[in-house]
């Protein structure tokens, strides 16, 4: 078994058809979200929760890169080196997605519009408007909420934001330095760079997983600002890694099929199989749970949330999305020869995708949009026109990421040779 | 009419022992089985074992699991005695996920834990057999059937040509611990 066939010092080249794609799905991003500022207030709404939908997803998805660089390196992990080039280049594309995530909830809270708040007219934000709308903290304000007021120290608006910048901040120099060390190490080899890798890892998990619930309490729960649940963090956290996993999964399986990556074998697609099948369950548990205390407390400052999600206009979303993102990878990736079926896989990681796309829908539209249909279909075009724009974006610069690697292997890494003899029965 | 019914080529190195399939393969002699203290990589797939089926007992005993405590709980809590707890409705479907999916997961652990001793012969209170004794401390064993019609002595020329510390013409199959 000869592993020095394969061409390590191959970069890989983005161009042709995969970048004309791309460019033309960013196009069509863009038009939709015009479409959208043109469509009047409705319109607009519609636009600020898709733009909050995807750059939050594009998010979840380049610090799920840098997660799973850290836990590979902290459980000294050697057969996953074969395609750490990927959620390294994630890692780089996460500073871009943090600052798009900003610009999107800076702009929905300065853009306001009138609304009716319990019959009275307000100024309310765009986003986040149960607890950024004017005079909600205020006692001699008509709009005066005491539940908003004593959740103020954390739901103000430099809080807010501070919060954001500082926690985004980290993730994004945690996820350069892992990428830097590895640099190094093709360059100097040795276990210099590793052994700090793995120090950087441990303390980044650390922070990473106290963290990142406050991130999503911040950035998605508060949209709903009135109910709370304890999970939410480590529901949005197997999302974000589930949906990471399956993009990471999909972008090897593509380069893969078009000649890249000829290292990677059957075991390494069953190991990331084994990864997505068992976060997908991972997550319907963290779903579940969430799903069930609440159901069964029945205290109606709590069960609103689920109230409104099981109103008509999205009781079929809210089980399609158990459907795709539970049923289907379960049945699709059960088996060993499934895992290791390059087209079932990606088949699954497409499901996986989607669906995760429909869950954070779940979580962001209930709260901000008012929706009169269970399906419209210019809403549903512009959700499209959306997604199409940010896949189109985050394609163009994970593959641009990607490219500046002088080689596809860190050629250097410690396992390097555990990985191309990974093998399991 | 020799008496033997297997042969063990015994090794002290598992790449040896490898070689030793290897020279047995190109040679025609079927081997029966092959005994190692240690897993030894690759070797399922030169030996051309068969793929386990575990997973379809596993998959056969969850699905048991989930119907059985489905069934219990659906007939005592349900259909036998119903007992209004919380003002819930008596058949609700999210109360019946936790103990389902438990039980799934301890059938099909038990399960799997008694498939693996049915196949293999070991069981709680009997003591274990072995072709030979060492192949569970420092010895790598290749065992072939003796009625084969390639004569025991070019066997016993190739094991010993690949490397076997020591070849054993055995009159019974196993050896036991007792």
């Amino acid at each position: 078994m000869s592993t020095h066939q394969h061409s390590f010092d191959e970069r890989f080249e983005f161009a042709g058809k995969a970048k004309t794609i791309s460019l033309v799905a960013i196009v069509i991003g863009v038009v939709g979200i015009l479409a959208g500022f043109i469509g009047g207030d409705k319109g607009i709404q519609n636009t600020f929760s898709n733009l909050l939908l995807m750059s939050y997803y594009f998010v979840g998805v380049c610090v799920a890169g840098v997660f799973f660089l850290a836990y590979n390196y902290v459980a000294q992990a050697g057969w996953s080196v074969a395609f750490l080039r990927i959620p390294q280049a994630l890692a780089r594309v996460l500073g871009i997605a943090a600052v798009i995530l900003l610009v999107v909830i800076v702009a929905g809270l300065l853009m306001k519009h009138e609304i009716l708040e319990e019959g009275k007219k307000v100024m309310a934000p765009y986003l986040y408007a149960h607890w950024a709308t004017p005079g909600l903290t205020d006692k001699n304000s008509e709009h005066f909420d005491a539940i908003i007021t004593g959740k103020s120290a954390f739901l103000n608006i430099p809080f807010f934001i501070g919060t954001i910048i500082v926690l985004l901040g980290l993730y994004t120099w945690f996820g350069k330095l892992l990428v830097d060390y590895s640099n190094n190490e093709d360059q100097l080899g040795g276990m210099f760079n590793y052994n700090k890798s793995f120090k950087i890892s441990a303390i980044f998990l650390t922070v990473f997983g106290f963290t990142f619930p406050v991130y999503a309490f911040g950035a998605v729960m508060s949209l709903e600002a009135h109910w709370y649940s304890t999970m939410f963090g480590w529901y949005n956290l197997a999302a974000a890694h589930v949906s990471g996993l399956a993009v990471i999964a999909l972008i090897l399986i593509v380069l893969k099929q078009n000649g890249y990556f000829s290292w990677v074998n059957e075991s390494h697609m069953q190991d990331l199989g084994k990864l997505i099948f068992g976060f997908s369950i991972f997550w319907t548990y963290v779903w579940f749970a969430q799903f069930f205390l609440t159901w069964y407390a029945n205290i109606p400052e709590e069960t609103v949330y689920f109230y409104k999600r099981w109103e008509p206009q999205y009781k079929w979303w809210f089980w399609l999305n158990i459907v795709l993102n539970f049923v289907a990878p379960l049945f699709l990736l059960m088996k060993n020869d499934d895992k290791r079926s390059l087209n079932r896989m990606k088949l699954a990681c497409i499901i996986i995708i989607i669906g995760h796309w429909l869950d954070y829908y779940m979580m962001i539209m209930p709260g901000t949009i008012e929706k009169e249909h269970m399906f419209d279909i210019v809403e549903f075009a512009q959700d499209m026109a959306i997604f199409a724009g940010f896949a189109g974006l985050f394609t163009y610069l994970t593959l641009t990421a990607l490219s500046k690697f002088n080689s596809l292997i860190p050629k250097k890494h410690p396992f390097v040779e555990e990985s191309l003899h990974h093998h399991i029965q | 009419m020799s008496s033997t019914k297997y042969i063990l080529g015994c090794f002290d190195d598992p790449d040896l022992l490898m070689d030793g399939i290897t020279k047995l393969q190109k040679n025609s002699v079927p081997i029966y089985d092959v005994y190692s203290p240690m897993p030894i990589h690759g070797i399922e797939d030169k030996l051309g074992v068969k793929e386990s089926r575990l997973g379809y007992a596993a998959f056969c005993f969850g699905c048991l699991g989930a119907t059985v405590i489905f069934s219990i709980v659906y007939y005592t809590l349900v259909h036998d005695w119903p007992m209004n707890i919380g003002g819930k409705p008596n058949f609700a479907i999210p109360n019946f996920v936790p103990f389902t999916f438990e039980w799934t997961i301890l059938f099909t652990a038990f399960g799997m834990v008694l498939t693996f001793f049915f196949a293999t012969h070991l069981f709680p209170g009997r003591a274990p057999r072995v072709m030979d004794l060492r192949a569970t401390d420092d010895r790598f064993v290749i065992a072939i059937s003796a009625k084969g019609n390639t004569p025991h002595d070019d066997i016993t020329r190739l094991l010993k040509e690949a490397g076997a510390v020591e070849i054993k013409h055995n009159e019974r199959k196993y050896v036991s611990y007792e």
